[in-house]
């Protein structure tokens, strides 16, 4: 949380002037039963009326003053607040935008939405809140029983025991709650659980027959959440009541210490008044106070979440890599060809076991490389080291002769068209989409693209072609209809190097077969991976890399893998069509 | 028209009220005891300054205390604090009993409603949206609620309450904080109106950016493999700005509301010192009762504010609430016939036609017999409503016209249970509930013994990999299945259906998700399953197609060719060309 409060470095101003002003307003406001304790004794008791006005006045100038100091710290807490989360937000956003995939996966994406929007939101009004109370609610407190000690130390010392207690019950009951809130949170969790399983599973419930029986455990959760629900609510309604007794009883006391004093001639009926208004201040201010903590400390709990994101820092994971002596002979390997492993191993972090073990081959300029096997096999993982979406933990990855550590970024992807697995469009026109892939194609370019990824003529059927606007989440195209535009997208800047990461799983045989001879035909100097899992996608292709369970069980053409790798042939043969079978 | 709009609003609210009050009805009892004590609290409230102010009154000056009654009144006070704290917390109570037990009901019918409304209401809605129903708005009703119970009455109470006390004290005085207390009523609403709209604006921008950040965040690997970071910031700190402008704007604009009546409020407390001040100098008002008036000038605006916050904390519940009834008010599925379907694994379609929005006939005339035992291939290219078939035969959806008939019984004449459960049902988009392995293997069948779990899961070829769990068949699984991989998802779904194995089967096959060794050893699985049931395959493997006794070729939704492997290659339609594309 304190690393956070640099972004209110500037709003330095902003943020001592906001309180300074609250405490302005809370002095004023201390003076006002002074003020009418003076009405009683001078103005009342000695019938004198134009004192009477004059402090009148004096009332109406202390609210008048009041007011404008108190609009005067609104406005700097309000700035500070605001101008602090506008810049914490930005700088997290920057700082989640430049995360690694290793970072992101470890994260997770709701996480990271969560932490920019209704944490950084709570920040903000905790910041808001704490300036604009912090000081004026203590110094209210305190402030009125000096006052109530400058008018009478006697009667003030009720004071000193009513407002411990008094903060004892508010604080105390606040406590207790916090974690019984916790507890109603978590009744609340499993009933949600339960309504979203419900939805998601309504085919399997009804197809078993247990709508009853999920009612019944619904029930029960309800139920459950009802009696947590109850219980905190009679905990949280004893505050009132106990508050009142003690500032009541207060009231007595103060009365009836008072009575002797007068009696004895020590202080006047308006001083009297003057501490009995003074007791009453304080309730008010102690509640606001205890809905401050809570506030508080419901931001330093987003606060402390937002600095968790923030500390995570690249190096965290590239610690796990260990040191890389190349082999004998990969260098001059490296530069006769596109892409080289180098006995490439990679472990995700916080995962036990490598995904990946010693991956090792070349793929030359024009080649096609198919990478083959089943789920959880390490395909993606594979092709994702490429554009170093992810750092190898053992041994090497080379692309047109360099290492990928030692290419920036962004030049190495600008190499690289990669269509991933899960079909991704943004909110825009298919055009602007497009040009994710090449910010300077041209119409033209867009449609050629297009055709390549035989999305032309569903792109063109559409209300204005290639301006037809997406939704956010893509969900007025249909899978298939996304998953080829996600490859015009990496088409259109005619990559060197074209990954495929089994992008044509929702695409019926015959149109995943157009598409493989359109690729081909799109320039011969490109270096194009596909992954897949059907046998049917990888045949044809130079070189084919069979993978099972992170390691590679067969590299070879189509016929020699069938020949020779049993893993490769079970798949070929579970595919296996009555043509071929005959 | 806006005016019409406004009524119906207001009608909407008047039934939405009605259907909150039949829920507040079975808790009448609780409802009384809170009034009845919420007054009483409200009362001694009001009672104790003017106690207070007689008391002052005792204590004029020096010499001049009369201790006797002094301590008299002060017991009386003790006893007034102490049953008004009674009374507080008593009221308390019952309004939390009542509110909690009113959403508990509500939260309760409208989950019986969720489980008997088509799924086509299920379907055509967005889940996201049906939970916050079910969640947000039924809570926000419950904080309308409570508030509505407990500040709205005591805050009426209390208007009228100071009005009565203060009258009876001082008249004249009273209409000084009578006329002023409106100023502050005035004041706050001009603020709220006008931070209205730019509350709106704010919220509208959070909107944007979160919808930014909820799909750059999201896809953000696409983001880097294009390098659009910094043309993703740049469009980040726009709208940034922009927020920032104008969040700055309505917080600052409404956070005025309370120096302003706070303001108002010194005026009114000075207005009534001075004059109060002065008929005291007169002898018409002591100074005790001075300090009554002042300590209920200070709390008067009080209850007004808090009322004007319940009404629309109260309004908003509402609307809330109106969305929670329209779910809990909607039409259920069609009432069952009492019938019990025996199963012989005949299946008749005679006539179907079917269609998800009228306008676009989806089904028509589809005849299809299947004997027991028999295998149907449901084929065709992505998104031509294979699913729509499984719907029509699960009775997920009734057909618009024609009848399927399960041993010579229309399906719409027995009951539903009886009809879902003679089917096991495997889909591709894999389901798992939060909960332990076994739990989920005896989802269909929660009475099943351990071995027969144990037996499920090795006929389903799941048996090895819960093995090798940390805990075994215990191990507790996430929502949605958690951390375990698609191909283990599935396979615990065929364990689901292995634990039951009714007569008839609805398999769909996983295109890519299960790796390759698994596959062949599902497809044993599915192999003895099927031995001597009745099964419909949505399939994707030819040796699946070609095996099965009819395929139907479906397009569009529509099913153009019908007929086995052999028939439909000679036919050369649609199958054929689909059946020679792979190579």
């Amino acid at each position: 949380m304190k690393k956070l409060l640099k972004y209110l470095g500037n709003y330095k101003k902003e943020t001592v002037l906001a309180p300074l002003f609250k405490m302005l307003e809370a002095i004023f406001e201390l003076f006002v039963p002074i003020v009418m304790s003076e009405i009683i004794n001078e103005g009342i008791v000695r019938e004198n009326n134009s004192y009477i006005w004059q402090m009148g006045l004096v009332l109406v100038g202390l609210g008048v003053v009041g007011l404008v100091s108190s609009v005067t710290a609104q406005f700097f807490a309000a700035k500070a607040a605001v101008g602090f989360s506008t810049e914490l937000k930005r700088e997290l956003f920057k700082h989640i935008e430049h995360f690694s995939y290793s970072q992101a996966d470890k994260v997770g994406t709701s996480t990271l939405i969560t932490r920019l929007t209704s944490d950084v939101n709570q920040v903000q009004t905790g910041v808001n809140m704490v300036l604009r109370l912090f000081l004026r609610s203590p110094f209210i407190v305190f402030g009125a029983m000096i006052m109530a000690f400058t008018v009478d130390v006697k009667a003030a010392l009720i004071f000193v025991v009513a407002i411990p207690l008094l903060s004892l019950v508010v604080f105390g009951i606040m406590m207790i709650n916090i974690p019984l809130f916790k507890w109603v949170q978590a009744a609340l969790d499993k009933v949600l659980l339960s309504t979203r399983e419900n939805l998601k599973g309504v085919r399997v419930i009804r197809a078993f027959n247990t709508e009853e029986k999920e009612r019944k455990t619904f029930e029960t959760r309800n139920d459950a959440l009802t009696k947590v629900q109850i219980f905190a609510g009679r905990i949280a309604a004893l505050m009132n009541p106990i508050t009142y007794v003690i500032v009541n009883v207060a009231l007595i006391l103060i009365i009836k210490t008072g009575a002797v004093r007068v009696d004895t001639g020590i202080i006047e009926q308006g001083d009297l008044v003057a501490i009995l208004n003074y007791m009453s201040m304080i309730l008010v201010e102690l509640v606001k106070l205890a809905n401050l903590i809570i506030i508080i400390t419901k931001s330093v709990a987003s606060g402390n979440r937002i600095t968790d994101i923030f500390d995570m820092k690249e190096n965290d994971l590239l610690a796990e890599t260990g040191s890389y002596l190349p082999s004998e002979g990969v260098v001059e390997k490296a530069k006769g060809n596109v892409v080289v492993f180098d006995h490439v191993s990679l472990t995700y972090p916080g995962a036990g076991d490598e995904s990946l073990t010693d991956i090792d081959f070349t793929a030359g300029v024009g080649e096609t490389v198919g990478i083959i096997g089943g789920t959880g096999s390490g395909k993606s993982s594979l092709v994702q080291l490429i554009p170093h979406f992810y750092e190898a933990t053992k041994g090497g990855v080379y692309v047109n002769g360099k290492n990928v550590k030692d290419i920036p970024d962004g030049e190495l992807r600008s190499l690289i068209g990669y269509v991933p697995q899960k079909a991704v469009l943004f909110a825009g026109s298919i055009k602007d989409n497009i040009k994710w892939g090449n910010e300077d194609a041209s119409d033209e370019d867009v449609l050629r693209a297009l055709e390549a990824a035989q999305a032309k003529d569903f792109v063109l059927a559409k209300d204005g072609g290639i301006n037809f606007k997406i939704n956010q989440g893509g969900k007025n195209v249909s899978g298939g209809q996304k998953q080829r535009l996600t490859i015009a997208r990496a088409l259109v800047r005619d990559p060197k190097i074209l990954i495929l990461d089994d992008s044509a799983s929702a695409l019926d045989y015959a149109t995943d077969a157009a598409l493989r001879k359109a690729i081909a035909e799109t320039g011969k100097d490109k270096t194009v991976f596909i992954v897949s899992q059907r046998t049917a996608s990888v045949r044809h292709a130079d070189k084919i890399i069979v993978l099972d369970d992170g390691e590679v069980v067969g590299i070879g053409s189509h016929d020699q893998l069938v020949e020779n790798c049993s893993v490769y042939k079970e798949i070929y043969e579970s595919q296996l069509t009555g043509k071929e079978a005959k | 028209m806006a005016k019409e709009k406004i009524k119906l609003e207001k009608g909407k609210t008047k039934s939405t009220l009605k259907n909150v009050l039949k829920y507040v009805k079975p808790h009448m009892v609780f409802v009384l005891f809170s009034f009845i004590f919420a007054a009483l609290s409200v009362v001694l409230t009001l009672y104790v300054p003017i106690l207070t102010g007689r008391a002052i009154d005792y204590i004029v000056g020096p010499g001049k205390v009369e201790f006797e009654p002094l301590a008299k009144l002060l017991f009386t006070i003790g006893v007034c604090i102490g049953i008004t704290a009674i009374a507080q917390w008593i009221t308390n109570a019952c309004n939390n009993r009542i509110t909690y037990n009113v959403v508990r009901d509500i939260r309760n019918d409208a989950f019986k409603k969720l489980e008997i409304l088509p799924l086509k209401y299920i379907d055509a809605h967005s889940h996201g949206e049906l939970v916050s129903r079910m969640i947000a708005d039924v809570d926000q009703l419950a904080d309308g609620l409570l508030m509505g119970f407990t500040q709205l009455f005591t805050g009426v109470l209390t208007i009228v309450g100071t009005l009565i006390f203060m009258i009876s004290v001082h008249p004249q005085l009273t209409i000084v904080v009578v006329v002023i207390t409106p100023v502050s009523l005035f004041v706050a609403s001009f603020i709220a109106k006008r931070t209205y709209s730019m509350f709106k604006l704010q919220s509208q921008t959070r909107g944007e950016q979160t919808a930014l950040i909820d799909e750059m965040v999201g896809n953000q690997k696409i983001v880097k493999a294009f390098s659009q970071e910094e043309n993703v910031q740049e469009r980040f700190d726009e709208i940034n700005n922009r927020l920032a402008k104008c969040s700055l704007r309505a917080t600052f604009f409404s956070s005025l509301v309370n120096p302003c009546t706070r303001f108002v409020n010194s005026l009114v407390y000075a207005g009534v010192g001075v004059f109060g001040a002065f008929l005291a100098v007169k002898g018409l008002l002591s100074v005790g009762q001075l300090s009554s008036f002042l300590s209920y000038a200070n709390q008067y605006t009080k209850p007004f504010n808090e009322i004007s916050g319940v009404v629309t904390e109260l309004q908003n519940a509402l609307a809330c609430a109106s969305r929670t009834f329209e779910l809990i008010n909607e039409e259920p599925q069609p009432e069952e016939e009492k019938d019990i379907l025996v199963t012989d694994g005949s299946v008749d379609i005679k006539n179907v036609e079917f269609s998800y929005v009228p306008e676009r006939p989806l089904i028509r005339g589809l005849n299809l017999s299947v004997k027991p035992g028999q295998r149907v291939a449901i084929v065709g290219p992505t998104g031509c409503g294979k699913t729509t078939v499984i719907n029509l035969l699960m009775r997920f959806y009734d057909t618009d016209a024609g009848t399927i008939s399960v041993a010579g019984k229309d399906i719409k004449k027995v009951t539903r249970g009886s009809l879902r459960t003679s089917y096991g049902m495997v889909l591709q988009e894999t389901w798992l509930r939060d909960g332990t392995i076994r739990d989920n293997i005896a989802f269909g069948k929660p009475e099943a013994t351990n071995d027969e779990v144990i037996e499920a899961a090795k006929k389903a070829h799941a048996h090895s990999f819960i093995k090798r769990l940390p805990q075994g068949y215990d191990t507790v699984i996430g929502e949605d299945g958690g951390s375990l991989s698609q191909g283990q998802k599935q396979l615990l779904c065929i364990a689901r259906v292995m634990l039951c194995l009714p007569p008839m089967l609805i398999l769909d096959e996983a295109t890519s998700s299960i790796d390759t060794r698994t596959e062949m050893r599902i497809q044993k699985a599915f192999a003895t399953m099927m031995e001597g049931r009745t099964s419909f395959i949505v399939a994707h493997r030819l040796s699946t197609i070609m095996e099965a006794d009819v395929i139907l070729v479906m397009k569009d939704g529509n099913i153009i060719e019908q007929g086995n492997h052999e028939t439909l290659l000679k036919q050369g339609g649609f199958y054929a060309k689909l059946y020679n594309s792979q190579f």
